[in-house]
């Protein structure tokens, strides 16, 4: 019997994510043999919308219909997956915030290995996959070797996978809400607060100048409010700086706060996680000056400077003031 | 309330650079600072201002050999209250299912209401604490960055999701939290109050005394290998003097709508 992959689809609205094209090219790309079945949990007229959305990409599509799973808390959704998946089930789930809560729970249930934030699969040696992931925020890659052949539960990082725009598999979709039972655990949903708006909306910006971690001080953030007047530009900036409190959420670029379109992204002192990056949208032009020559920002930048920025900074700011 | 911390010596990646070795089959790891996992002195923090409200003790715990005894004084110097260390020859190559494991087998010998990990570490898989939580069948909720306590029966937490959302759920106690960095503010340590917890006497458990065998700590995810991953295309690397390189970017930025003027 053919190896049976699972790509777990999450979705929002009505509508699939992303990670729904791009997972029917990763489960051919782990096993071209295997038997893929997309899974969508939820309820009502938006789940079946989506479940007939992903019928599009993959033959056989598993939608498990529950009013519990109105807001797919991640406790429920994993019980009801234990209830129908197959013990050997390869299952793929999207590595972000929903899959960082339901996996790898989900793999002790299943007692199915885990392979966390997979980039790639490398090749399948009778039960033994190799996978790639990164370590160290992608500073260093790593193969990893595991034994498939009882089932793992693998998170995927969206966008590591290229979607096929051409796929159409006009697959058929399977209820599969009857075997699911009951769904009652020890967390329960409240509600969704929504990000306040801060004093700039910088997914408006057609320019920003970006700060990182790289500026080292609060008091340094002067140079990067200084050219990105120069500029007329606005200034984001990455994770650890709003955790240090030193600008306001809202003007955090990545996964966990703004997605960002601009014309020219200008990364200072960034180094570049996948977080940070899943962020950037519209393909903008993207400038990075960081000290760090090996830092990942330099893979995806379009140009490259390795500089101090608390040097480089103010005689960009003086250049530009001058033209 | 009774709350376990789990945290994790790794590189200081803010300290050092890392680098593939050059046989390709670790980090070169020659003269690399380490220090506690940042996010796991987010979730120390938070497990300190917890008991300071509502009372109750904080245990820091950690699997890893005699130098991990340093991160567990580290925290206790930023006030918890006691460590334990899960050390063992066996436990040396430990993938996130084996140290969830080890941690369960040390856990099922104490009582605790609340268990905190930080969110992820060095390997970026961010795993443990959603493992442990199944094993120990409790409620689990990863990226957690408000916790607010409500009785010994339950808590609400806010967990970081896209957009800068936040999703706010109600748990029953005990559970397993992840935590996200940004939560709080945690607090210096200092080399007296490092000083002060020099002498404390700091448990060990190995595998003989957690009922473990080799079996459930063998690795069932391993690496292979280490490598710098092909940059592919790559940025244009701008070089020569600083007025050479700030010459060229003006042009760019001025091509490219960088510059509104």
């Amino acid at each position: 019997m053919s190896r049976q992959v699972f790509a777990y689809i999450i979705h929002k609205d009505g509508k699939a994510d992303d990670t729904a094209m791009e997972f029917a090219v990763a489960a051919r790309k782990l096993d071209a043999n295997a038997e893929v079945t997309a899974v969508v949990a939820g309820t009502g007229a938006a789940l079946d919308a989506v479940a007939n959305e992903v019928a599009a990409l993959y033959k056989t599509v598993w939608k498990i219909d529950n009013a519990a799973l109105e807001y797919p808390v991640a406790d429920m959704v994993r019980k009801a997956l234990v209830g129908i998946l197959p013990k050997d089930a390869v299952v793929l789930v999207p590595h972000e915030h929903f899959g960082l809560d339901m996996a790898p729970g989900l793999s002790i249930q299943l007692d199915s290995p885990y392979i966390a934030d997979v980039v790639d699969f490398e090749s399948l040696d009778g039960g033994t996959l190799n996978a790639v992931r990164q370590e160290y925020s992608g500073m260093v890659s790593t193969h990893v070797a595991c034994d498939i052949e009882g089932g793992a539960v693998i998170t995927v990082r969206p966008g590591a996978f290229q979607a096929d725009e051409n796929a159409a598999a006009g697959g058929t979709v399977a209820d599969k809400s009857g075997d699911v039972g009951d769904l009652t655990v020890g967390r329960r949903y409240l509600e969704t607060v929504v990000a306040e708006v801060g004093d700039v909306d910088i997914t408006k910006s057609e320019i920003l100048v970006s700060v990182g971690r790289g500026i080292e001080d609060e008091d340094n953030l002067e140079i990067v409010h200084d050219l990105a007047k120069a500029m007329g530009a606005d200034v984001s900036c990455s994770r650890p700086i709003v955790d240090a409190k030193w600008l306001e959420k809202s003007r955090q670029v990545g996964t966990s706060g703004q997605t960002v379109s601009p014309k020219v992204y200008l990364a200072c002192g960034i180094s570049g996680s996948f977080q940070h990056m899943g962020g950037i949208k519209g393909a903008p032009f993207i400038v990075a000056v960081n000290k760090n020559a090996k830092a990942p920002i330099f893979q995806v930048a379009d140009i490259g400077i390795v500089a101090d920025i608390l040097e480089f900074l103010p005689e960009l700011t003086e250049a530009v003031e001058e033209a | 309330m009774e709350i376990l911390v789990c945290v994790k010596r790794v590189p200081d990646t803010s300290e050092n650079e890392i680098q593939v070795n050059s046989s390709g089959t670790d980090i070169e790891r020659d003269d690399l600072v380490y220090s506690v996992n940042e996010w796991d002195n987010y979730a120390v923090e938070e497990a300190i201002q917890i008991r300071d409200r509502v009372g109750g003790s904080v245990t820091v715990m950690t699997v890893g050999d005699d130098e991990s005894e340093e991160v567990l004084r580290r925290e206790m110097a930023m006030g918890a209250d006691n460590g334990i260390l899960l050390s063992d020859d066996a436990f040396e190559n430990a993938d996130g299912r084996a140290v969830a494991s080890i941690l369960k087998a040390a856990i099922d010998k104490g009582k605790y209401d609340l268990i905190l990990t930080g969110a992820q570490a060095d390997d970026g898989a961010g795993q443990v604490g959603g493992m442990l939580a199944a094993m120990l069948d409790v409620p689990y909720a990863s990226l957690v960055n408000i916790i607010e306590t409500i009785d010994d029966q339950k808590i609400k937490v806010g967990r970081e999701i896209a957009g800068g959302n936040q999703e706010m759920n109600e748990m029953n106690l005990p559970c397993v939290l992840s935590i996200q960095t940004g939560i709080n503010e945690p607090r210096y340590v200092g080399i007296r109050g490092i000083r002060k917890v020099a002498s404390v006497e700091i448990p060990t458990m190995g595998a003989g005394d957690l009922g473990l065998d080799a079996d459930a700590v063998a690795p069932k995810v391993k690496r292979l290998d280490y490598f710098v991953p092909d940059m592919g295309e790559g940025a244009e690397m701008l070089e020569g003097s600083t007025e050479e390189i700030i010459e060229k970017l003006m042009e760019l930025l001025k091509a490219k709508g960088g510059i509104k003027s």
